[in-house]
């Protein structure tokens, strides 16, 4: 045979193979990672993890108030972020064909997307809690929903983008006005994409640890005093996970297993209910 | 009142709900605007003190002591570079593999499933990343893959110095994989993306004259899919430049340079998680936050030039085409 067809067949077999290794190479650390998180986390997934307090070094407990500080935070961020998140984006895809203000809040909206988390948990501080001289729950409600808002503006955009022209011309030829047309309409067309947006913002913020480093904090006690730093689970896990202490790297364990657990749930959850409104169009 | 003036009025009245709402929105697009203006703005603000004290020395400096409150950013500003771009070196040929195999090897029913599981690899919280490398891959690494790499480069000049020093398992090397692993999803998504919107007509073409799998990604996908790819690289770099937890756990967190990758380092981000809580003195605090101020320059910086490249790229493309 001809060796340039052979050395071409080399060529490529061997970047076939490459490739395949590569997707192995992937598989590989998700399947490690999780397989650890059961090993270690599995265990500690006890009733009492949902109903004791977080406890002192080398003492036995549970996680409950770093859950439910976590979900109060989530939770208030989201209802926080998603309607400017919302408001903004609907104002770029649709109200932004002329001036300065729609190209440049999408460039700067890439901007807050890709700003490091960690910067925005200073920003925070600087802002919040250095003027009122102590870490408090709402530092971290508003670190977090610095976060959702990038995310929900930039899907809120691209799901109007997707609603066909037609649609809105059809209203608007009924007569209705641009707010109903937008309200009405093209909100409802791109219910489903918005949400995605929404649970994926979710699922992001509920992981984040470094914005809350320096805004929340944490607390060893049950505090349901937004104005007082609040426990939550990242937090906890990180300064357990540090720890010598047994008892707290267990819980540490624990609760990054259950906090995996969650945001990949909401991540294919998210997924799903996209791709089922996908086929019902 | 008349029929006519009766719909005059509602129309006006629609009018004005038109303009509230056109305003609203307005409204907070605007907000969104002076998020990042406020942002930039207080960590100036923050950062003055150090600014005042220090100048432009800085950037430049490898000192680091809080207690005579001499600070310099040079350590951490190269950790975060030095890990960002091991973790490219390796995230971004395995990415290119698993979009290959994605599109163009994966059985159809495969697709889907395996496309998922790896996204959600970028979907796992970083801090579970730290601790997992932290408590599991750090001895691995220690055990198996440094006393092996040592073995293999040590003699190999240029680069030998890099893989000098005791196996500790924490580092440089052990943040950039990690980071490497974190950056796969990100940069192998978008590649997957833009390699499916290559239309089958240009692959088919090349297949026709004979061209093998390999030749077709080489010469055909990748060529006209360039602008997405670097694109795609650029959000990979962006993420690295900005991570905390995961290297916070296993870079080690000294102040130090050192040329090999072994030795534990500092990055930006993991020098803030570690000691802002803990600082003390008003020129302690403003050197972390200028240290946030030239981390968020640095990751505003990657986004633009991603930004230009890709306009340039576009541009470019459409003429040719």
């Amino acid at each position: 045979m001809n060796p340039i067809y052979i050395r071409r067949r080399i060529v490529n077999a061997t970047c076939l193979t490459f490739s395949i290794l590569a997707m192995a190479f992937g598989l590989f650390w998700l399947f490690w990672i999780l397989l650890t998180l059961f090993e270690h986390g599995l265990h500690g997934l006890t009733a009492s993890l949902f109903t004791e307090m977080t406890p002192a070094p080398g003492n036995e407990g549970g996680l409950l108030n770093a859950i439910i500080g976590s979900l109060v935070m989530v939770i208030l961020a989201t209802l926080i972020g998603t309607p400017i998140g919302i408001l903004a984006g609907t104002y770029l895809a649709e109200f932004g064909q002329r001036g300065w203000l729609a190209p440049v809040t999408r460039f700067i909206n890439d901007i807050l997307l890709s700003a490091p988390s960690i910067v925005i948990g200073l920003f925070i501080y600087t802002i919040y809690v250095a003027k009122v001289g102590h870490f408090s729950g709402w530092a971290g409600v508003l670190a977090l929903s610095m976060i959702v808002i990038p995310v929900v503006v930039r899907t809120t955009e691209d799901m109007l983008r997707l609603v066909p022209n037609s649609l809105r011309e059809a209203a608007a030829a009924l007569g209705a006005p641009q707010w109903k047309i937008i309200t009405l309409i093209t909100w409802r067309a791109s219910k489903a994409g918005i949400l995605t947006g929404v649970l994926l913002a979710i699922a992001r913020i509920s992981g984040e640890t470094a914005p809350l480093l320096f805004t929340a904090l944490n607390n060893q006690f049950w505090s349901m005093n937004m104005n007082q730093p609040m426990a939550n689970l990242p937090v906890v896990i990180f300064q357990f996970a540090m720890s010598p202490y047994e008892s707290w790297q267990g819980l540490a364990w624990a609760g990054a297993l259950l906090i995996t657990l969650s945001v990949l749930t909401l991540n294919i959850a998210a997924r799903f209910f996209l791709r089922k409104h996908e086929y019902h169009k | 009142m008349s029929q006519e003036d009766h719909l005059a009025d509602r129309t006006s009245k629609q009018w004005r709900y038109d303009v509230l709402f056109r305003q609203v929105t307005r409204f907070f697009a605007f907000f969104v605007f002076s998020l990042l203006a406020a942002l930039i703005i207080s960590l100036l603000i923050g950062s003055m003190p150090a600014i005042k004290t220090f100048g432009v020395d800085f950037i430049f400096s490898a000192e680091w002591n809080p207690v005579t409150e001499k600070f310099g950013a040079w350590v951490p500003i190269v950790g975060t570079l030095v890990t960002s771009l091991i973790a490219l070196a390796i995230g971004v040929p395995v990415s290119f593999g698993i979009a290959l195999f994605l599109t163009e090897l994966s059985p159809p029913w495969l697709r889907r499933p395996l496309g998922t599981a790896i996204e959600l690899l970028a979907g796992i919280p970083s801090i579970i990343y730290g601790m997992w490398g932290l408590f599991v891959f750090a001895p691995f690494f220690a055990e198996y893959i440094q006393p092996w790499l040592q073995n293999s480069f040590e003699d190999v000049p240029g680069i030998g110095f890099l893989f000098e020093g005791p196996f500790m398992g924490i580092g440089m090397l052990t943040a950039g994989i990690i980071l490497a692993i974190m950056v796969i999803p990100y940069i192998a998504s978008v590649m997957r993306d833009v390699f499916d919107i290559v239309p089958p007509m240009l692959k088919e073409s090349a297949y026709a004259l004979g061209a093998t799998t390999w030749e077709v990604v080489w010469h055909v996908v990748l060529p006209y899919t360039k602008a997405g790819v670097i694109g795609g690289v650029m959000l990979g770099l962006g993420r690295a430049l900005g991570e905390t937890m995961a290297v916070t756990f296993v870079i080690g967190n000294a102040h130090q340079l050192h040329s090999s990758l072994f030795m534990p380092g500092n990055s930006i981000a993991s020098a803030l998680a570690n000691e802002f809580t803990e600082a003390d003195g008003e020129l302690y605090t403003s050197a972390l936050i200028e240290l946030g101020l030239i981390l968020f320059f640095i990751t505003f910086v990657v986004l633009v030039c991603s930004k230009l490249l890709l306009a340039q790229l576009q541009k470019h493309e459409g003429k040719i085409t």
